[in-house]
C-alpha cells in the first residue's frame, strides 16, 4: 500500500521571544517563542534543508518527482520544484509540482503524490513543504507566525507509514489570504475566520476519512492536525472528536509557531518520530476546505534512519538578539545604505551554464592524481569544472565530485565589518573538506564570537540577494548544526 | 639563456604627487603633476618621450595619459595587475629599453579613488559577468584571513598576534610623519592602534592602509646613456614579477600564512641582481603593507626573518628607519597611501630619492641597493612584483 517511506524537517536555528514583539509594540503578548527564518532563507532553501533530511541515506536520483507546496514562493512565474529538484541532484526525468495559494498546499501535494504513485506515473514522489509568511508589524500574526519545512518521500512500496484512505473538502471560505500584490497575511475578523474556516470544515473531514476507514475515536493513537493561531480551538476540535488531548499532536505554538502550509507535516513529522509499528494516525489539516489520512505506521518505520527533523531541529537553537534584527532580515526597514559599492549584476547565462556546480555544489576529482577541487566562480576566473587540475595539472581528466553533503573544518576565517551584510559583521571562511577540497564561502548562522580554526562545518543551501527578480541561490557553511 | 636586466636601464627621473583625499584634483591634475615633475626631474620634455606605459586599475585604456598630456601620436600602452598596476608599467617601459627599441620612455601610474564615494576600495567590479555567488569579500577581509591563521599556525593568541601587527604599524606612521607628501602624516601610539574599531577581524582600522587618490611616474633611459642626464641616476638591478594560479583558496596544502607569489618573485630578483644573503645586502625595502599582516609575512617570504619569527624582527626593532634594514621608509602604503596604480611607482620614487640622498629627514645612510615589493591580489591568489635598484 502506497504511502510514506521517510520523513524530514527543518526549522531554522533563530528564535525570537514573543516578548520582544510586545517590548516593541506594546499590546497584547503571546506566550512562548517563534522561529524565524534568517535573513538568506525563504521558504525555497527550508524546503532543500527538510528534502536534505528526508533522503538521508536514499539516492536522490531513485525519486521519481518532486512536489513543492507553499504559499510563500519566491517567484510567481518560475518553478520553485526545478529549483529544490536541482539543488537535490535529482535526475531530469521526473515530475515536478508546485501547489500554491491555500494553507492546505502541502496535503494537496501529499494527496497528488499519493494518486501519481497509486496511478503508475511514478514510484515516488518527494512532497516538500515549506512557509515563510508575514503578519504585518504590531500585528498578532507578526507573533503568531512561524517558518519551518517538512518532507515526506512518497512511496507506493515499502512504505513506514501507510496511507488507507483519504478525504477531501473543498470550500470557498477564506478568512485568511493575500492578494497576489499582498506583503503579509490578512485575515477577516479572527472569530469568523477560526469559526467558518477552520472549526466547522477541518473535523467534517476528519471525521469523513473515519467512516470511510469505519474507525472510531478509540482506534486511533494519535491524532495530527494544523491549528490555527488559536490554540484553544486545536484541542477543542479534538474533543469533539471525543481524542483525549494526550493522542493530540503538539502544534508547537509555543516553539515554532504557526509554520502555514508546512504546519500539519511539520508536525506528522514530529508525529513519526515516536511512532511505532501498530499505531494509527489521523492526519488532517485544513485551507478553504480541508484533507484528512488515516495513516498505519508499519515495522519498516524502524528502518528510518536518524533525522534531525523536529526534535534536534527544535533543540538547535539562537534567540535572535532583537525586534529590530527580526524587522532587518525581513527587510521590513529601510536601512541606511553602506557605502560600499553595489552587487555587480548577476549574469543569468553564467547561472545557467554553471546551474549543476551552483546549485548542488558540484566541483571535480581528479582521475589523474584523484584530487578533489572546488574553484568557487568569480570576476577574476575560477568557476566550475575546472579544466586544469589544481594539484597535478592535467587538462580534462575529471569526473564530477558533490560537496555539498561534505562536512569540513575551517582553516581560516574573518569577521568583515566591511562589508555590507543583514547580518553584520559578514562571516567568511575558508572550508577544508572531508576527502579533500578547500574553498571559500559567507559563513551563516553563527555565533561570530564562537568562531575558531578548526571548528568543525557543515554545508546549507541559502539564497544570496536578488537582481532584477532572479534569485541567486547558493550554499554557505555553517557549524555543524546538529 | 635568460639574460638579466641589471644595469641596462637607468631611471633618470621621478614624478609623484602627494598621495591623500585629493577632493580638489582630478586624474588629469595627478597625471600632469607627476609626470611634469619626472620630466623636469630628468631634464626632459613630453616631445622626448618615445613610447609610454599608463598603470592603472579604475582607469581605463591609453587615453588616460596621451590625454592629459596631449602625447603626440606616441605609442602608449595601458597596464593593469591589480595592486601591482604601477610596478608592471615600469617593467614594460624598461624593457622596451633593454630591447634597444626606445632611447627615452614614460611608465606612470594613477588613480582617483576617492571620486567612488565608497569606504574602502570596490573589489566586486570588472571583469566577465558572473553568476555572482562569490562569497562576500573585502580587501581587508581577504587579508584577516591570512593573520587569523597566521595566530593559529604559530601559536599567537589574539593579544600576542594583534600586538605583533601593532608595531608594525606604528612604525611606518612614524616614517609616514616625516614625509610631506604622505596621506597620513600623524604618529599614532600602541594603544590608538589596538584599541581601534576593527575593520575584519582581527585587522582593525589602524591595521589597513590608506584609500588614497596620487599619482607617479619614472623616465627611463639606457643605462648607458644615463650620466648624460644627471650625475645620479639610479641603475635597475632586477625587474620581476610572479602571478600565482590563484589556487590557494582551493588547495589544501596551501597554509595562509605566506604568499607563494612574493616567494617566487624575491627568488627571481635576487638572483637577477646577484643578491645572495638578502637581509645583508639589501639596504631598504618598500614592501607593500596594504595591511599590517602583509608586512608580517612579505618579511617572511623576502627571507629577512625566517618563516614564523618575524615577530623576533619586529619586537627588535630590525625594520626601524636608520635600523638594520629600513622598511618603509616613506611610510608605505599604511601611510603615503594607496592609489592602486601609482603605488609601486611611489614605492620606486622614495628607492631612487634613497639612493640619490634626497630623502630628507627620512634618509637612510648609504643605501646601495632598494627593494620594491608590490602585491595584487590576495595572499592565496596573487600578482606580485619584486624589483631592485641601485647605484
Amino acid at each position: 500500500m502506497a504511502g510514506f517511506r521517510s520523513y524530514g524537517a527543518y526549522v531554522p536555528l533563530h528564535r525570537i521571544d514573543r516578548a520582544e514583539f510586545n517590548r516593541a509594540w506594546g499590546g497584547f503578548p503571546l506566550p512562548g517563542e517563534r522561529s524565524v527564518a534568517s535573513y538568506d532563507e525563504d521558504s525555497i532553501t527550508m524546503a532543500v534543508e527538510a528534502a536534505i533530511d528526508c533522503l538521508r541515506g536514499f539516492d536522490a536520483k531513485s525519486v521519481d518527482g518532486l512536489y513543492f507546496a507553499t504559499t510563500t514562493s519566491p517567484y510567481k512565474e518560475r518553478l520553485c520544484a526545478s529549483i529544490i529538484a536541482a539543488a537535490l541532484d535529482m535526475r531530469s526525468d521526473i515530475r515536478v509540482m508546485d501547489t500554491t495559494g491555500t494553507l492546505r498546499a502541502g496535503t494537496i501535494a501529499i494527496g497528488a503524490a499519493l494518486d501519481a504513485v497509486n496511478a503508475g506515473g511514478a514510484d515516488s514522489v518527494l512532497v516538500v513543504v515549506a512557509d515563510c509568511r508575514m503578519g504585518a508589524p504590531a500585528g498578532t500574526l507578526e507573533q503568531a507566525l512561524g517558518d519551518g519545512a517538512a518532507a515526506l518521500l512518497v512511496v507506493r512500496d515499502g512504505a513506514a507509514v501507510e496511507v488507507r484512505d483519504s478525504y477531501s473538502i473543498s470550500d470557498d471560505f477564506s478568512g485568511m489570504w493575500r492578494a497576489d500584490q499582498d506583503q503579509f497575511v490578512r485575515s477577516w475578523e479572527d472569530r469568523m475566520a477560526h469559526d467558518v474556516g477552520y472549526s466547522a470544515v477541518l473535523p467534517r473531514a476528519m471525521i469523513g476519512v473515519m467512516e470511510k476507514c469505519g474507525l472510531s475515536s478509540d482506534d486511533v493513537s494519535k491524532v495530527v492536525y494544523d491549528s490555527p493561531t488559536d490554540m484553544r480551538r486545536h484541542l477543542r476540535i479534538a474533543g469533539e472528536l471525543k481524542i483525549p488531548p494526550a493522542k493530540v499532536q503538539d502544534s508547537m505554538f509555543l516553539t515554532v509557531g504557526n509554520t502555514g502550509s508546512a504546519l500539519a507535516s511539520m508536525m506528522l513529522v514530529a508525529a513519526l518520530e515516536e511512532a511505532k509499528a501498530g499505531d494509527t494516525i489521523l492526519f488532517a489539516s485544513h485551507g478553504n476546505g480541508a484533507d484528512a489520512f488515516v495513516l498505519d505506521v508499519t515495522p519498516a518505520i524502524e528502518a528510518v534512519g536518524q533525522r534531525r527533523a523536529i526534535a534536534r531541529h527544535l533543540e538547535s537553537k539562537r534567540m535572535v538578539k532583537n525586534y529590530e534584527t527580526y524587522l532587518r532580515w525581513r527587510d521590513l526597514v529601510t536601512l541606511e545604505a553602506a557605502q560600499r559599492p553595489p552587487k555587480p549584476p548577476t549574469s543569468l547565462a553564467a547561472l545557467w551554464r554553471s546551474g549543476k556546480d551552483i546549485l548542488c555544489l558540484y566541483g571535480v576529482r581528479c582521475l589523474n592524481c584523484g584530487t578533489p577541487q572546488y574553484s568557487t566562480p568569480t570576476v577574476f576566473g575560477g568557476g566550475n569544472p575546472t579544466r586544469v587540475c589544481v594539484s597535478c595539472r592535467a587538462k580534462d581528466q575529471f569526473e564530477p565530485y558533490c560537496f555539498a553533503d561534505k562536512k569540513g573544518t575551517i582553516c581560516t576565517f574573518t569577521l568583515d565589518h566591511l562589508a555590507a551584510s543583514p547580518d553584520p559583521p559578514a562571516a567568511v571562511s575558508v572550508i577544508d573538506f572531508e576527502g579533500g577540497g578547500r574553498a571559500v564561502f559567507e559563513m551563516t548562522d553563527r555565533d561570530p564570537d564562537r568562531i575558531t580554526v578548526g571548528m568543525p562545518l557543515e554545508m546549507t543551501f541559502r539564497k544570496l540577494y536578488t537582481d532584477r527578480g532572479i534569485h541567486n541561490y547558493y550554499w554557505k557553511t555553517r557549524p555543524v548544526r546538529c | 639563456m635568460t639574460e638579466s636586466i641589471k644595469d641596462r636601464v637607468a631611471i633618470v627621473g621621478m614624478g609623484c604627487t602627494k598621495f591623500g583625499e585629493l577632493w580638489d584634483k582630478s586624474a588629469v591634475d595627478l597625471t600632469v603633476e607627476a609626470a611634469y615633475e619626472a620630466f623636469q626631474d630628468a631634464g626632459v620634455g613630453p616631445d622626448d618621450i618615445q613610447a609610454a606605459w599608463f598603470g592603472t586599475f579604475y582607469g581605463l585604456t591609453s587615453f588616460g595619459l596621451s590625454t592629459p598630456l596631449k602625447l603626440q601620436y606616441k605609442p602608449v600602452t595601458r597596464v593593469e595587475n591589480m595592486c601591482a598596476t604601477g610596478s608592471d608599467a615600469l617593467r614594460n617601459a624598461c624593457y622596451a629599453v633593454a630591447a634597444g627599441i626606445y632611447d627615452v620612455v614614460l611608465a606612470l601610474g594613477v588613480e582617483k579613488i576617492k571620486d567612488q564615494g565608497l569606504s574602502g576600495l570596490d573589489v566586486t567590479g570588472g571583469g566577465f559577468p558572473s553568476s555572482n555567488v562569490a562569497p562576500i569579500t573585502t580587501a581587508p577581509s581577504v587579508f584577516a584571513m591570512a593573520a587569523t591563521k597566521y595566530f593559529a599556525r604559530y601559536g599567537l593568541s589574539p593579544e600576542e598576534g594583534k600586538t605583533m601587527l601593532a608595531k608594525i604599524m606604528v612604525k611606518n606612521h612614524h616614517n609616514g610623519s616625516l614625509n610631506p607628501r604622505a596621506h597620513f602624516q600623524r604618529e599614532l601610539t600602541m594603544d590608538q592602534v589596538l584599541n581601534a574599531p576593527i575593520i575584519a577581524w582581527p585587522l582593525g582600522l589602524f591595521d589597513c592602509c590608506g584609500v588614497s587618490d596620487g599619482a607617479a611616474a619614472a623616465i627611463v633611459v639606457r643605462a648607458e646613456d644615463a650620466k648624460a642626464f644627471r650625475s645620479d641616476p639610479v641603475f635597475v638591478k632586477a625587474l620581476q614579477v610572479c602571478v600565482g594560479p590563484g589556487a590557494g583558496a582551493m588547495d589544501n596544502d596551501y597554509d595562509y600564512t605566506h604568499s607563494e607569489e612574493t616567494y617566487r618573485a624575491g627568488l627571481a630578483a635576487y638572483a637577477e641582481a646577484g643578491i645572495r644573503n638578502p637581509r645583508q645586502e639589501v639596504s631598504m625595502a618598500e614592501v607593500h603593507d596594504c595591511f599590517s599582516i602583509t608586512e608580517a609575512i612579505v618579511m617572511e617570504d623576502l627571507q629577512f626573518s625566517p618563516r614564523g619569527r618575524v615577530k623576533d624582527d619586529i619586537d627588535a626593532g630590525t625594520f626601524n628607519l636608520n635600523a638594520e634594514l629600513p622598511v618603509q621608509p616613506d611610510g608605505g602604503l599604511k601611510c603615503f597611501g594607496h592609489p592602486i596604480g601609482a603605488s609601486g611607482l611611489r614605492m620606486m620614487y622614495e628607492m631612487y630619492k634613497q639612493l640619490q640622498g634626497k630623502a630628507g629627514p627620512r634618509q637612510i645612510k648609504d643605501p646601495q641597493i632598494g627593494l620594491t615589493h608590490n602585491m595584487g591580489g590576495q595572499p592565496q591568489a596573487a600578482a606580485v612584483s619584486c624589483l631592485m635598484v641601485g647605484l
